[in-house]
């Protein structure tokens, strides 16, 4: 009984030492691991993803789904196509970078020509509540359809695959460019307006100085969403219309069956469709305010 | 008919899903100039929308209000308006935030002049070091002190304060309170002010306007603040006069006109 009552005390006197004769250990302000072990996490973990897929894709294309080339096959098949990305033999073969290019002047085009119409169209259906009856129904019927239904319309008026392309991009990115503008707008804080009010701003003013900048956010998470679609649907455009751009690249390889160039393309593809929202996000941050924080 | 802020017969009734509701009732209320004028109420009974009226911000159904001989149909840097969330655009720095309004009401002054003005008024609400902040870097009670700064800077005839330290910790609250009551006495400034806040009332103002519940509010009876100037805040609380009317204001707000709670 004695006995168990000191071991009951020993752990109070610990306590009571002073930071000094504290046991040697790490410092008290470090919690969690060592900063290189987070770093290691942060870069072990995505790669051990990364390898899984491979894993799992070499173990389909060994069993269930042959005519799935292996990974050590694709590397080997696209290791020129890597090599020289700029190649130009003609106009029906050039490299996976022209291809690239080709698309994302599209992509580029069409999104600025959305962005010019949308964010205008937006800030008038914000402003107008009865632009918005009359529009908002417009607006709801046709942005669930598909873009690519808009293309034969595109090539009949253009007569021409290219122009018919940027013109399914613009609708593509045209709706979440209009709808989250117009949504910026009607979520201005009535203090900011009242705000210009009090001051007589004139319409112009009011505009830049204070529906703008605060509507700026919510405008530039549209650009990105706009953009986002945008390279989602060049791909699938481009294999319809033709020409030069990975989409017709992919739709091309399958053509001449060589499914190592379309796995290296959907590699790419997915790697600019990243870097196009990391871009878009960079931007957001460094053009627009931070929401405070009330 | 003589006063230098004239709120004659107001009324406002809102129109709602289930018919339209009297929320104001003739509220009739003379300032005069250079006079501090609390309105207090219940929450919900209708003084920011009174003070939004004087403002121009909303248009009464009934009634007018005239300043300085001219009646008010729309907002105007005559008014100057401290919103009870400071209001403050999230993009500007203070300065800006401050620049923004010198630069509407005085565009004949030349760009180092408009600057000076926002630095000044800065300076007189103690924000002169955090000049180039953004709102969002700075606290509740600064962001207020900003938006007095912007409404001072305007040189309104009356400055309209919504319940402009509500959101405040009751430190800061005291010390704003103060720096107002300094601010006002300085520039001879006519102020009204809503508030929920008896104490707050007293201690700042020169007449109390005391608003009766909805619907169908006015302003029941108006109270002289009879205590000397400068106002100690502990030595206010000794004073006889200070307990009086503070019962005879608590007393008509909660006993008179309580919140009639079993209303529909």
């Amino acid at each position: 009984m004695e006995r168990v009552r000191a071991e009951l005390l020993l752990p109070l006197k610990e306590e009571g030492r002073t930071n000094a004769e504290r046991p040697k250990g790490p410092p008290l302000e470090r919690i969690g691991p060592h900063p290189w072990v987070q770093t290691l996490d942060a870069l072990i973990m995505p790669l051990t993803g990364f390898l899984a897929l491979v894993g799992l894709w070499a173990l389909l294309s060994a069993t269930v789904a042959p005519s799935l080339p292996s990974p050590a096959q694709t590397l080997a098949k696209n290791w020129e196509l890597i090599r020289q990305p700029f190649y130009d033999r003609g106009p029906n073969n050039k490299g996976i970078g022209w291809q690239l290019l080709y698309s994302l002047g599209r992509v580029g085009l069409g999104f600025a020509l959305a962005a010019l119409v949308g964010i205008p169209a937006g800030l008038l259906l914000g402003l107008s509540s009865g632009l918005r009856k009359m529009w908002d129904p417009v607006v709801q019927l046709l942005r669930p359809v598909s873009p690519l239904a808009w293309l034969p319309l595109g090539l009949a008026t253009f007569q021409a695959a290219n122009p018919a392309a940027i013109f399914t991009i613009f609708i593509t990115a045209l709706w979440p460019i209009l709808l989250n503008t117009s949504a910026g707008v009607q979520q201005v804080p009535k203090e900011y307006l009242h705000v210009g009010r009090i001051l007589k701003l004139s319409r112009r003013k009011m505009m830049i100085k204070i529906l703008l900048p605060a509507a700026l956010p919510h405008i530039l998470s549209g650009l990105r969403v706009g953009l986002g679609v945008a390279w989602l649907v060049i791909v699938a455009s481009e294999m319809l219309t033709g020409g030069v751009g990975i989409g017709f690249f992919v739709w091309d390889e399958w053509n001449n069956l060589s499914l190592e160039h379309i796995i290296l393309a959907i590699v790419v593809i997915g790697l600019i469709g990243l870097a196009l929202d990391r871009l878009m996000l960079w931007a957001a941050r460094t053009l627009s305010y931070q929401p405070t924080r009330d | 008919m003589a006063g230098y802020l004239d709120i004659s017969y107001i009324g406002k009734t809102f129109d709602t899903p289930r018919g339209s509701y009297a929320a104001l009732q003739e509220c009739t209320l003379e300032i005069e100039r250079g006079e501090f004028v609390s309105l207090i109420g219940h929450s919900g009974c209708g003084k920011s929308t009174l003070l939004s009226i004087v403002a121009g911000l909303t248009l009464p159904t009934i009634g007018g209000v005239i300043l300085d001989g001219k009646e008010v149909a729309e907002p105007g840097p005559d008014r100057g308006v401290v919103f009870q969330q400071h209001a403050l655009l999230p993009w500007l720095s203070a300065f800006d935030n401050v620049l923004l309004a010198v630069a509407e009401v005085f565009p004949a002054l030349g760009r180092q002049e408009q600057r000076d003005r926002t630095m000044h008024f800065l300076e007189i609400v103690g924000l002169k070091q955090a000049a180039g902040k953004y709102p969002a870097e700075l606290s509740g009670g600064m962001c207020q002190r900003v938006g007095i700064a912007r409404a001072l800077a305007m040189r309104p005839k009356v400055l309209l304060l919504d319940e402009p330290f509500g959101a405040l910790d009751a430190l800061t609250r005291g010390h704003l309170q103060e720096e107002v009551v300094r601010i006002w006495q300085k520039f001879g400034q006519t102020v009204l002010m809503v508030t929920h806040d008896v104490d707050e009332a007293i201690f700042m103002s020169d007449r109390i306007a005391l608003m009766t519940n909805g619907p169908g509010a006015t302003i029941g009876e108006v109270m002289r603040v009879e205590l000397p100037r400068p106002r100690n805040r502990r030595a206010l609380a000794a004073l006889p006069g200070y307990g009086v009317l503070k019962t005879r204001i608590l007393e008509y707000l909660y006993e008179r006109h309580a919140v009639a709670a079993s209303l529909p």
